[in-house]
């Protein structure tokens, strides 16, 4: 398992967002978490990136615990809070690339400015992810530069530049045209291949069904259902979830 | 005529000199303390907010003049005495470091939480976060802003006149009354219009090498 969520639960100003959450993501599966808007798929991902607190439960990525529970949640050590960085990578659904850096200063940045890699290793890495995402022509370009499809593969290179164990992604169809996302669902499948993990955040059933090997299906902040792809897709009864389906 | 400007041009350009001592010491000293202010200001601490919002009020609520007055006639009598130059410079580096705290904090405020989000997840230090990614992108956002001080600047600097250092009016001035003449006047006028001439040309240059992104 590269990553174990356990118990989960948060709330913001009273409001509680995730009740219970539990849920596992092995290497080379890639999970689909699928709900409407408001069922707390956003807020599952940044608590698994630490970008917002829980309240409780436990998350463990990889082995290391990024938060306990032990009646209340205790989270990493600073010292913890960095391998846990260098497990777990985050494409954004507005990938939040640095404007005033090159494509290629984008991917090095934090290899070398927070993991202490030599510029070399970290250029040569990026060289290799810009090949795969078939953008090294651009690695001089500035985001502005880019069309959305090429700053998302930008992002994944970015993620990616660590050898993360976990890549999450938030929303990665939202903002693509039917033929990218193709593209994109074949670099995640590629990704995968290369045994790590891959965890889902999107609203776009097709697309789930196009990639996904595993599916939650969210709602009101609790998993309602987690299946196969197959079960999920062609099986299941649930109301709500046919409603959400068609 | 021609003569006559001549015979000003030494007296001037040691006001000009004194000019531009006390511009350039009030940018170097000031831009630094405006960050650090405007850090400060957005400090999630709020006895230093508060502070500092006090500062930047006092500083830009009252007259850069009185400041000066101030610190140079008002602090001896409680027994702080300063010289000239260094009181005039404690105004200007205080008055000019909340006007720039003010502009770098609405800079900082104005970069989108997702660049500090993908910089946390990347696994950088807020220390990291603000020198790499925050400031290089604030400088481009404060630029103009910036630039509209530093023009304010170079003539707020004639205020120093009032505690009687020669800079440049000051100089314009003594001739001026000694040979009865309109013509140092005007050639005060003219070099300050040259030096913001001058540093308007620097800030569109600059502006335009930051414009590659």
């Amino acid at each position: 398992m590269v990553l174990q969520v356990d118990g989960l639960h948060k709330s913001f100003d009273g409001k509680t967002v995730l009740k219970d959450v539990s849920f596992q993501l092995k290497a080379g599966e890639i999970l689909a978490i699928i709900g409407p808007s408001g069922a707390g798929k956003t807020t599952i991902l940044r608590c698994i990136n630490a970008l917002e607190k829980s309240d409780r439960g436990t998350i463990k990525i990889d082995g290391t615990y990024l938060c306990r529970d032990d009646n209340k949640s205790i989270y990493a050590t600073n010292e913890e809070m960095k391998t846990i960085r260098k497990k777990i990578g985050l494409v954004f659904q507005n990938y939040n690339l640095f404007p005033h850096m090159s494509v290629m200063e984008n991917i090095i940045e934090a290899p070398i400015n927070a993991f202490g890699v030599s510029k070399k290793e970290a250029m040569d890495k990026a060289v290799e992810l810009l090949n795969i995402m078939g953008l090294l022509d651009k690695k001089d370009s500035y985001p502005f530069e880019l069309s959305g499809g090429q700053k998302q593969r930008v992002a994944i290179a970015r993620a990616c530049a660590l050898n993360p164990k976990i890549m999450c992604l938030d929303e990665p169809t939202s903002a693509l045209d039917p033929e990218l996302r193709e593209g994109i669902a074949n670099i995640i499948e590629d990704l995968a291949k290369d045994n790590m993990g891959i965890l889902i955040i999107t609203h776009d059933m097709a697309f789930a069904e196009r990639v996904a090997n595993k599916v939650i299906f969210m709602e009101n902040g609790q998993i309602v259902t987690e299946a196969s792809k197959e079960d999920f897709f062609n099986h299941l009864k649930d109301e709500r979830i046919k409603r959400f389906i068609t | 005529m021609f003569e006559y400007i001549y015979t000003l041009l030494p007296a001037l350009t040691d006001g000009l000199i004194t000019t531009l001592k006390v511009f350039f010491i009030t940018l170097i000293l000031s831009i630094p303390l405006g960050i650090l202010v405007s850090i400060g200001r957005l400090s999630k601490i709020t006895v230093i907010s508060k502070i500092m919002e006090f500062y930047i009020w006092v500083m830009r609520g009252t007259p850069l003049m009185l400041q000066i007055v101030f610190v140079f006639f008002g602090l001896p009598i409680v027994g702080i005495t300063f010289d000239r130059f260094p009181a005039v410079l404690i105004a200007f580096m205080f008055n000019y470091a909340a006007y720039f705290g003010e502009i770098f904090r609405g800079g900082m405020e104005s970069i989108d939480k997702g660049q500090y989000e993908a910089a946390k997840v990347l696994g950088l230090t807020p220390y990291k976060t603000f020198m790499r990614i925050i400031l290089p992108q604030m400088f481009k956002i404060v630029l103009p802003s910036i630039a509209n001080e530093v023009i304010t600047l170079v003539k707020d600097t004639s205020l120093i006149y009032i505690v009687g250092i020669g800079e440049l009016l000051r100089a314009g001035k003594i001739a001026s009354n000694r040979d009865v003449s309109l013509i140092p006047l005007v050639m005060v006028a003219i070099i300050y219009l040259l030096l913001t001439a001058i540093f308007t040309r620097i800030f569109n240059k600059t502006e335009k090498r930051y414009s590659y992104y």
